[in-house]
């Protein structure tokens, strides 16, 4: 192939992925490396880039502190409840100590923040969200990362990252291509905090043909933070804690809203309210740590939203679907009608496209929810990513090797979805962690911990082949055929993640299988994957174009077999309503209080699973 | 409600192929305007929408489960910090207009330059502040939280 190389050497931080993550760490890397070389690459375009492209009529994290709402201890303790215990405690109360410093800058540099008229705070949606008129947060922030950034690249897809041959287990750069030109893209850096996505599109999508696009999560979210992670030889955990939405039906659309500031509750198709009933046997599952209906409004515990959607798919199963959001009351009200509207043209305009084509008004009508396929992330309500050390000032010693937020591959950091046990972080606290990580790996330089990088060229050259094979696999054996997409030495990207999404529905609990699975289905499910994994060898790309999304296949591959291994391990209900194992219908605190935690070996590829301790937050004085 | 572009209107600038975040609008090399190439790859984010100087592209929703009929259309104004909405029912029954603010101040004028700003002392880098903070975190002299201000600790087991 005639593409060329283009090397850019001597960089300090590289930042791979530029969502609110990689925005907040770019931007605070210059603070603390002014004289740093601090280079982003991105697959799309940084002003519009990563889940928040399209903007949020929310933010998800603020305390609050300031009009002494909040402490960060407070929200701890609710993402814990939420996550049915299974959270890395240092990293969120990290996160939610300096999350609010983020979210006042935003507002400095223009970010319109509603306001509460009577109190002048922010104006609360829910007791951690406040409204935002966000349509641009995305190019707002992306124009701080400019500012930072000694250089920026669009249209450069990372593939892999490099390792130094020096010294085993540091990183040294990444290589990539970009996806207009083709050339191959070599950044030796000495750090890279990994700001990429987590996964859409890696289960079945309820919706078929034209209408796959309309996921909740963006599809171009290709699991990438974890495939590139996971290639290196990183620790990973919480892989198995995959989210099943509850959302408008179709669209998607967005509904913390309509529940905490319109005041919407769902009901069956009965006009009945349906949740209570199901929480009786719900308690015997999980314990009644974890759902006590009746000392609820005393321990003013929040209903874990995995125990809300098994209440849906119950009821739904028991025969009174659909489940129906009341908006009638609500919509009666003008100003509530249009924040109604205002939400989804801020964040997911495609339900509102829906509602005009089916001429849905919430103001006659209640209009239909369902729950969603599942998906593989870190930054909304679930906490999926790379094992990562915590702070100093916080962590207990099985939590700490030295730099925030840096991953077991030394020099590696995270930021949002690709740092795990961290739920709940969603803009705000990605971009805070993004931030946490630049301080940590400025510091890891200035400490001396990346001398003596070497990255020979026979690595160099061996991933630009390696890149490069699925367009050289096309033009070999294109013309064994007439014509068509039917080959018998090749699959192209969009056959491979269809067969992708149709086993990791049937085997790891999608949503056709009604969320269920079993030790027997798993095992079966891990067979296919390695089998794919030799085809995936085969795969075909005619252009540039499909080279891009034969690499986010293979970053999604490589999410997929570490779901489905953490899946495997934890022999246990822990989330009824994001998945059940049919085989381990209850949560066993006695044997699995703890979190998961894998290690996939980049020779062999071959996984090594073990239990790491799970610590919570009490009072110092019990 | 993938995208698509009006053969009269557009004029091949490229600006929709620049912004995609999902790779797909590109210009085809016939008759050298931008259409959608692969249309269950769109999440209707609207960025190219939003971009095209000549208004030529639009939403279809998905055909797996939206009627034809209906139009929502969008106007954004960086200069003047506003975005402009009308959505229209396939049964012509609603036809709304809504406005909000896309920020609020001059693009870009408000974001310091880190490199300009004095350098973090030794101390600051010793500790666990961010730029900006303590101050930023509650707009006031306070310190930030910490294990020892907040009288707690991390203890391993089952707690709830």
């Amino acid at each position: 192939m005639a593409y060329n190389t283009v090397v850019e050497d001597n960089i300090d931080i590289l930042v791979v992925g530029a969502g609110l993550g990689g925005t907040g760490a770019a931007w605070e890397a210059r603070y603390w490396g002014q004289d740093k070389k601090i280079v982003i690459a991105e697959k799309a375009n940084m002003d519009r880039s990563g889940a928040v492209a399209q903007g949020l009529y929310a933010i998800n994290c603020y305390m609050g502190t300031r009009w002494g709402e909040n402490k960060p201890e407070d929200h701890v303790r609710y993402a814990r409840m939420d996550l049915m215990g299974m959270v890395r405690e240092d990293l969120l109360f990290d996160m939610a100590r300096h999350v609010d410093s983020a979210v006042h800058q935003f507002e400095e540099w223009g970010l319109p923040i509603m306001r509460d008229p009577k109190t002048g705070a922010y104006q609360r949606e829910g007791r951690w969200q406040i409204m935002i008129h966000g349509e641009s947060y995305k190019p707002i922030v992306a124009e701080a990362a400019k500012k930072s950034a000694d250089k920026v690249f669009n249209r450069v897809c990372i593939t892999h990252l490099l390792m130094d041959d020096a010294k085993e287990n540091r990183v040294a750069g990444a290589v990539g291509f970009n996806v207009r030109t083709g050339d191959y893209h070599v950044f030796k850096s000495k750090t890279v905090i990994v700001g990429a996505g987590g996964a859409s599109n890696i289960f079945k999508p309820r919706s078929v043909g034209e209408g796959a696009g309309r996921v909740w999560y963006a599809p171009w979210s290709s699991g990438s933070a974890y495939g590139l992670m996971i290639q290196a030889g990183a620790k990973m955990t919480q892989m198995e804690n995959r989210i099943v939405l509850a959302r408008f039906k179709d669209g998607y659309g967005p509904v913390g809203a309509y529940f905490l500031h319109l005041k919407t509750y769902t009901q069956n198709c009965n006009g009945e309210e349906y949740e209570s009933k199901w929480f009786p046997a719900l308690t015997e599952m999980v314990g009644k740590e974890y759902l006590d209906t009746e000392g609820q409004h005393l321990s003013h515990k929040p209903i874990p939203t995995c125990l809300r959607n098994h209440a849906f798919i119950s009821e739904v199963n028991a025969g009174r679907g659909p489940i129906h959001m009341v908006t009638m009351e609500a919509f009666q009200d003008p100003h509530l009608e249009e924040i109604g509207w205002h939400n989804f043209l801020g964040m997911t305009v495609g339900q509102a496209v829906l509602w005009a084509a089916t001429d849905v008004n919430p103001k006659y009508e209640n209009p239909e929810l369902t729950t969603s396929e599942p998906y593989v992330m870190g930054s909304h309500a679930t906490g999926c990513g790379a094992w990562c050390s915590g702070p100093e000032d916080i962590s207990p010693p099985e939590y700490y090797w030295g730099y925030n937020r840096m991953t077991t591959v030394e020099g590696l950091f995270g930021a949002g979805d690709a740092v795990g046990g961290t739920p709940h972080a969603f803009s705000s606290g990605s971009f805070t962690e993004g931030r946490l990580a630049a301080k940590a790996a400025c510091k890891y330089i200035d400490d001396g911990k990346a001398e003596g990088i070497q990255v020979s060229d026979a690595q160099i050259q061996r991933r630009r082949e390696e890149i490069f094979k699925p367009m050289e696999h096309y033009r070999i054996n294109r013309n064994e055929i007439t014509a068509g997409s039917v080959n018998p030495r090749y699959i192209n990207p969009r056959q491979g993640l269809d067969r992708l999404q149709k086993l990791m529905d049937e085997y790891c609990a999608g949503a056709t299988v009604n969320y269920m699975t079993n030790d027997k289905l798993l095992q079966i499910g891990l067979k296919k994957l390695k089998i794919m994994e030799e085809d995936l060898e085969k795969i075909a790309a005619e252009d540039i174009h499909e080279l891009l999304r034969a690499w986010e296949l293979k970053h999604r591959h490589l999410t997929s077999e570490a779901v489905m291994q953490h899946t495997l391990f934890r022999k246990e209900t822990r989330w009824p309503g994001y998945y059940y194992r049919g085989d381990a219908m209850k949560l066993d605190d006695a044997n699995w209080h703890v979190l998961t935690v894998s290690r996939r070996n980049p020779e062999t590829g071959e996984y090594t699973m073990e239990k790491a301790p799970c610590y919570h937050l009490v009072s110092k004085d019990g | 409600m993938p995208t698509f572009v009006y053969m009269t209107r557009c004029d091949g600038c490229g600006y929709c192929v620049d912004i995609c975040p999902s790779d797909i609008m590109h210009i085809d090399k016939v008759t050298r305007r931008a259409y959608n190439i692969e249309p269950n790859m769109c999440w209707e984010c609207y960025s190219c929408v939003k971009a095209c100087p000549q208004d030529a592209i639009d939403v279809r929703g998905y055909a797996d489960f939206a009627p034809l009929g209906h139009s929502v259309r969008v106007r954004r104004d960086e200069e003047k910090g506003v975005i402009a909405w009308r959505i229209k029912f396939r049964n012509g029954e609603k036809d709304m207009e809504l406005l909000a603010p896309i920020t609020t101040k001059p693009w870009g004028k408000h974001i310091p330059q880190l490199s300009d700003v004095p350098a973090p002392s030794q101390a600051m880098r010793d500790s666990q502040l961010l730029f900006n903070e303590p101050k930023y975190i509650r707009m006031d002299e306070g310190g930030l939280h910490t294990l020892e201000s907040n009288g707690l600790v991390m203890k391993e087991g089952v707690y709830y």
